[in-house]
């Protein structure tokens, strides 16, 4: 009997210790990859930072479901001048931020100011900034000594993100987190958990939500993220009920997945492409039949299925954006997906190539990484190259890219982007450092004109370049797999998943 | 005694000044830059060097050593780069976990091993030892972090009972807390129970083959007295070693039991500041748990003069 008392005590004590019991009423509890580098959204390109920041800080545009910019702190799309180098943009009144006071036009003069000083997407475009500044309370304007169609893009993304800021808390750093979002930065154990508790004076935009666009309904009293740097841990985790969102699953869980009665997938398709980097600025890549032998040499379908295993998780497709979006363009797309090598030998033999190692430099951070460049590496042995696979850690990477001297290519990925102009490969100061005079000559059209239809026939002559010049290889398409729990709605299928307007069922 | 504690001191005093230098130099030798990770992929080269600038990394390095030594020398362990936190402010805060996963752990151990290889001593050869031994070498042999996912599918995620991961959100408290260690502590407290149990199975055996164990048994003695009394205390000394060893281990050696709970403690805070070359945090931890494991072997010497009257310093 007093076993019994026993065994029926414990059981009772475990149901008492269960995740449910723990999870406090009317909160999301999200598994993000990793704890966030930084609170400050302009100091860092990572999509964690992204994530968390976005629910805090607010842009003075966005992106809608169909990536159109669409006005967030701003009241309505700004008015441009006829030569596109002035902005006059009306900021909304009566937003108030987390500390109690008002945001005007100083504040966000300010805070754009610091954004082109410290951001890195801000310090590319700062050449062409001549002044940013308040000329009245809730209007600011920006003087441009260029036409660049892209700046309210740039505005708009959350990634190195134009935020705004109180006027008093900006210096170089930030010195607290106070921002206009829908939800305030409660608590912060580092590791831990970062607990955002819902803004009572936020002022939701009227517009019905779209994407990232229009209303956000503060549905949730709080959002709690936990860094959970295991993807396998925020597999269980999700599985358990212990949360309610997962980032950045291994695709293998999607059986798993799908089994379960309290989780389900989401798979983000597409997510985004992984990439081979070349270095134009040293090394083997400066010279163009070496690039081309590489793109001749590659077979992008077998590296994608060694890299992801499965077909539903990735599409073998050269044009660097996916079918149905804007920027879909089959232009100079026959280059790829070859795997020729006999035309790749031909390409080494006009570069006089010696036998130098081609040194791929990539980690294990991203196992797909890894396997592409495995793949890569039989492709081009077979095509006559000698391969160096510098595999490191994610920091060394990080650093060694920095240095034209390590490297010949290096292999990343990025989410499809709304904007092309956003993607600093482009751009000849990048760590890439291709440099192409015709290139240059559209890239500046592309980013001066504002017909979207005159612009898809640029980005369509950039693409072209792009293929014929290599000086990045897009390997293919792949989806992401997140988890939610199955009470859980209203979150958007996005790279940078956002949880203003997300529910939980009873 | 006094002259040999003082040597002690003095020799630990050594050892430390040593480990602060190899810490420093092992940590600026490894590649990697936190400039550029902190930044993110599209953060420009330019970035990351304004960035180095500002965190002081672009100083000599043997300013950066005096200077770190002057810090540690007054006490202060620096400041993250990462959290912008002072080191041991991280510490405090992620002592917490590590402590009570390192007692539960090691309580968990003791009470597995010490009576079981007693038991396996005193029925040497018996099918009983055999098992004991070779569940030992099974122990020993699995890894931490597979056991660790095996408890989270099958036992945390598989019934509920247990958190898979984490150490409670905001509003847990101490008891919600500890109720998330107790699946990694079995699993600490499983593997290192292996090496406890042959140390004890082994200690015993030279103990129980002593003559004075004939002695005892030939004056009558009940078997639990001998074995108890007479022989486990004098086959105290290598138990008490390796149980030391084990605790200053499970200090620094929770690592992977901690990344795969997600517990947030000082083995992760190292591992997180590893991966992002956090150069304060790793230097501030290994400088802690290096002075912890000196401190402890210092002290299981010490325990000797209590448990074997014969040890004379």
């Amino acid at each position: 009997m007093k076993v019994l008392k026993g065994l029926i005590a414990a059981a009772t004590l475990a149901s008492m210790m269960t995740g449910t019991a723990f999870a406090a009423q009317n909160v999301v509890n999200v598994a993000i990859v990793g704890e966030p580098d930084t609170m400050d959204p302009m100091m860092s390109t990572k999509d964690v930072v992204s994530i968390v920041t976005q629910h805090f800080y607010e842009t003075l545009f966005t992106f809608n479901s169909k990536f159109e910019v669409v006005p967030l702190l701003a009241e309505t799309m700004p008015t441009i001048s006829d030569d596109g180098k002035s902005y006059s943009i009306s900021i909304r009144q009566g937003i108030t931020f987390h500390d109690g006071s008002t945001m005007d036009a100083h504040d966000v003069a300010d805070s754009l100011n610091r954004w082109v000083k410290t951001a890195s997407r801000g310090k590319g475009v700062a050449d062409k900034i001549d002044s940013i500044s308040a000329s009245d309370d809730f209007t600011v304007m920006i003087k441009m000594n260029t036409a660049y169609s892209p700046l309210l893009s740039l505005l708009a993304f959350s990634n190195s993100a134009a935020v705004v800021y109180p006027q008093e808390n900006i210096g170089e750093d930030i010195s607290a987190v106070v921002g206009t979002g829908p939800y305030k930065l409660e608590a912060h154990k580092p590791d831990q958990y970062i607990q955002l508790v819902k803004f009572d004076n936020y002022v939701s935009r009227d517009e019905p939500s779209d994407g990232g666009s229009g209303a956000r309904t503060q549905s949730m009293d709080e959002i709690r993220f936990i860094p959970v740097p295991d993807s396998n841990t925020r597999v269980e985790g999700i599985l358990s009920g212990q949360f309610d969102f997962a980032d950045g699953l291994p695709v293998e869980a999607i059986k798993r997945l799908e089994a379960s009665d309290k989780a389900e997938p989401m798979v983000l398709r597409p997510f985004g492409w992984p990439i081979f980097a070349f270095n134009h600025k040293d090394g083997l890549n400066t010279n163009l039949h070496i690039r081309l032998a590489v793109q001749a040499a590659l077979n992008e379908d077998d590296m994608l299925f060694a890299a992801f295993g499965d077909d539903a998780f990735f599409v073998t497709d050269g044009p660097l954006y996916p079918e149905g979006w804007f920027w879909r363009t089959d232009a100079g797309a026959s280059a790829y997906n070859v795997h020729d090598a006999d035309a790749a030998a031909g390409h080494l033999k006009a570069a006089g190539y010696d036998g130098t190692p081609l040194r791929i430099l990539t980690s294990h951070q991203y196992e797909f990484h890894f396997k592409l460049a495995e793949v890569a590496k039989v492709n081009l042995e077979a095509a006559g190259f000698k391969v160096k696979l510098d595999v490191v850690d994610w920091a060394t990477l990080g650093q060694r890219r920095n240095n034209p001297e390590l490297w010949d290519i290096y292999i990343t990925h990025s989410p499809f982007i709304a904007e092309p102009a956003l993607n600093s490969m482009y751009s000849p100061t990048s760590r890439l450092g291709w440099k192409d005079a015709e290139k240059e000559a559209i890239l500046a059209e592309f980013t001066s004109v504002s017909d979207p239809e005159q612009r898809k026939v640029l980005f369509s002559k950039l693409q072209e370049k792009v293929f014929e010049q290599v000086p990045f290889i897009k390997i293919g398409g792949f989806n992401a797999l997140l988890g939610k729990s199955s009470k859980l709605n209203g979150v958007t299928k996005t790279p940078w998943p956002f949880f203003w307007n997300a529910t939980i069922d009873d | 005694m006094p002259l040999y504690i003082a040597r002690r001191l003095f020799g630990m005093l050594v050892v430390m000044l040593i480990v602060l230098t190899v810490v420093f130099v092992i940590v600026r030798i490894a590649p990697g830059d936190p400039a550029a990770l902190i930044l993110g992929p599209d953060a420009t080269p330019e970035d990351a060097i304004e960035l180095r600038e500002k965190m002081g990394l672009n100083r000599p390095i043997i300013v950066q050593y005096f200077s770190f030594m002057t810090q540690i020398a007054s006490g202060d362990l620096g400041r993250s780069l990462f959290f912008d936190t002072p080191v041991t402010t991280l510490l405090y805060q992620r002592a917490e976990p590590t402590i009570f996963l390192t007692l539960f752990s090691l309580l968990i151990a003791v009470s597995i091993a010490i009576p079981i290889g007693i038991y396996a001593a005193y029925r040497r050869g018996s099918f009983f030892d055999q098992s004991a031994l070779s569940l030992a070498m099974l122990a020993a042999a699995i890894p931490s972090f597979w056991t660790g996912l095996l408890f989270q599918q099958y036992i945390a995620a598989g019934t509920g009972w247990f958190p898979v991961s984490g150490y409670g959100g905001p509003d847990a408290n101490f008891f919600e807390r500890m109720w998330h260690l107790i699946l990694p502590a079995i699993v600490l407290g499983v593997v290192n129970s292996a090496l406890i149990l042959r140390f004890t199975r082994a200690s015993m055996l030279d103990v129980l083959a002593d003559d004075y164990i004939r002695t005892a048994r030939s004056k009558g003695m009940s078997e639990r007295r001998v074995v108890l009394r007479h022989a486990l205390k004098n086959a105290l000394i290598p138990i008490v070693t390796i149980v030391g060893l084990t605790l200053a281990l499970l200090i620094s050696g929770a690592v992977v039991t901690e990344r795969v709970f997600n517990l947030p403690g000082i083995g992760s805070l190292v591992v997180g500041a590893v991966l992002r070359r956090d150069y304060p945090t790793i230097q501030g931890t290994l400088i802690i748990v290096a002075g912890l494991y000196v401190m402890v072997n210092f002290l299981v010497d010490m325990l000797y003069l209590a448990i074997d009257p014969r040890v004379k310093y």
